[in-house]
């Protein structure tokens, strides 16, 4: 069912342009089904997508609900799927969405974890999987005294990787993850890579051989979704294809 | 999901799956077959002109043991990599678990049936 607001005409400025936001809406105490609502909001030339809804949720309809927090692309809060693929909603620009007169902007929640309200998704699927590799660094022998210190070139291994800002962007475009919640998805094994190919860190094999189970890398499909999706230019789909290859030959 | 508390750990929940094996396989197969059947092509169709290719002449070309190997070896690595890989989509698409079992049953018995069939008819050529 489409509802669409009935107020009086929005005053549109010389500068601004109007364009139709179409929110896929879900509030399990109002109606157990989701269904989609447009709103007609006045943007300008520079807005992003989270501005576009910000008047919405402080104009139109407070009740419209999503995550956000820095909004400049840094803390992952807001992750979307935009006009059907994921973005995060403070990183794009209306004008790059078509965003032209009368254009309509499709946003819904990502894809793959339970929706609890409107545009906020249950995450803990998507943590449990990134827990599962152990992030953090595992050493043995003694502290050293003072920084552990790595070259230039050691540290350039996983650079890419560790970018991640945990958005889930990757892990909720990826096909395989749409229909088993028990694969790791993207963004684990990128976390996985990122300690993996660290020269200061020892836990290589154990997380290779959490990789190795039967949801673990094998699963992916190449489909490059992931690296799409990414808002953080991560090459998601060959940091998978390197800890696939690490598997095989044992080597780091 | 894995849950390991240490190497030791992860390794006895995790070696119990053949799927690098079959990762690697699938690669294998799949390059082999692009020249094997090639080569096939080549010599059922190029090779031959259509006026040769009789039902005696096949028989007498699948007599010798070496083009049996070959052409078995066709039958058995298209059939495999292609089980493989329709055994990848059913765990992608397939959701629930008695569904999987089902279809994955009936899938391998009829590609079972297929492959048997296919090994009986081609060394029951003298």
């Amino acid at each position: 069912m489409t509802v669409t607001q009935e107020r009086p005409a929005v005053e549109v400025a010389d500068h601004q342009q109007l364009v139709t936001l179409k929110i896929r809406r879900y509030d399990p105490e109002v109606d157990p089904e989701a269904n989609w609502q447009e709103f007609q909001v006045p943007v300008e030339k520079g807005d992003r997508l989270l501005d576009a809804l910000h008047h919405v949720k402080w104009y139109l309809d407070g009740s419209l609900t999503f995550r956000r927090s820095c909004a400049h692309g840094v803390c992952g809060s807001d992750a979307m799927r935009v006009n059907g693929v994921n973005r995060l909603a403070c990183k794009v620009l209306v004008k790059d969405l078509g965003g032209r007169d009368g254009d309509t902007i499709t946003v819904e929640p990502i894809k793959g974890l339970a929706v609890l309200k409107d545009l906020v998704v249950d995450m803990d699927p998507f943590f449990e999987a990134f827990k599962s590799i152990k992030p953090f660094l595992i050493t043995s022998g003694n502290e050293p005294t003072r920084e552990r210190l790595q070259s230039a070139e050691d540290r350039a291994r996983f650079e890419d990787t560790t970018k991640c800002i945990m958005c889930a962007a990757c892990t909720t475009a990826c096909p395989v993850f749409w229909n088993d919640e028990a694969y790791f998805g993207p963004q684990a094994i990128v976390m996985a890579h990122r300690f993996i190919f660290d020269s200061r860190d020892e836990g290589a094999d154990e997380r290779l051989e959490i990789l190795n189970e039967k949801e673990g890398v094998w699963r992916c499909r190449t489909t490059f979704n992931c690296t799409d999706a990414c808002p953080r230019g991560i090459q998601v789909t060959k940091a998978i294809q390197e800890v696939k290859r690490a598997l095989i030959f044992r080597k780091v | 999901m894995i849950k390991a508390k240490s190497l030791t750990d992860a390794r006895s929940q995790a070696g119990s799956n053949n799927e690098l094996t079959w990762w690697i396989f699938m690669r294998i197969s799949g390059l082999l077959l692009v020249f094997l059947v090639l080569g096939h092509i080549y010599m059922t169709f190029i090779q031959v002109s259509e006026s040769d290719a009789t039902y005696d002449a096949v028989v007498s070309k699948l007599s010798n043991p070496a083009w049996k190997f070959y052409d078995w070896l066709i039958l058995v690595l298209a059939v495999m990599h292609g089980v493989n890989g329709a055994r990848y989509s059913i765990e992608d698409y397939v959701r629930s678990r008695p569904n999987r079992f089902w279809v994955k049953g009936v899938f391998f018995s009829v590609v079972g049936i297929i492959l048997v069939l296919g090994t009986v008819g081609l060394f029951s050529i003298r």
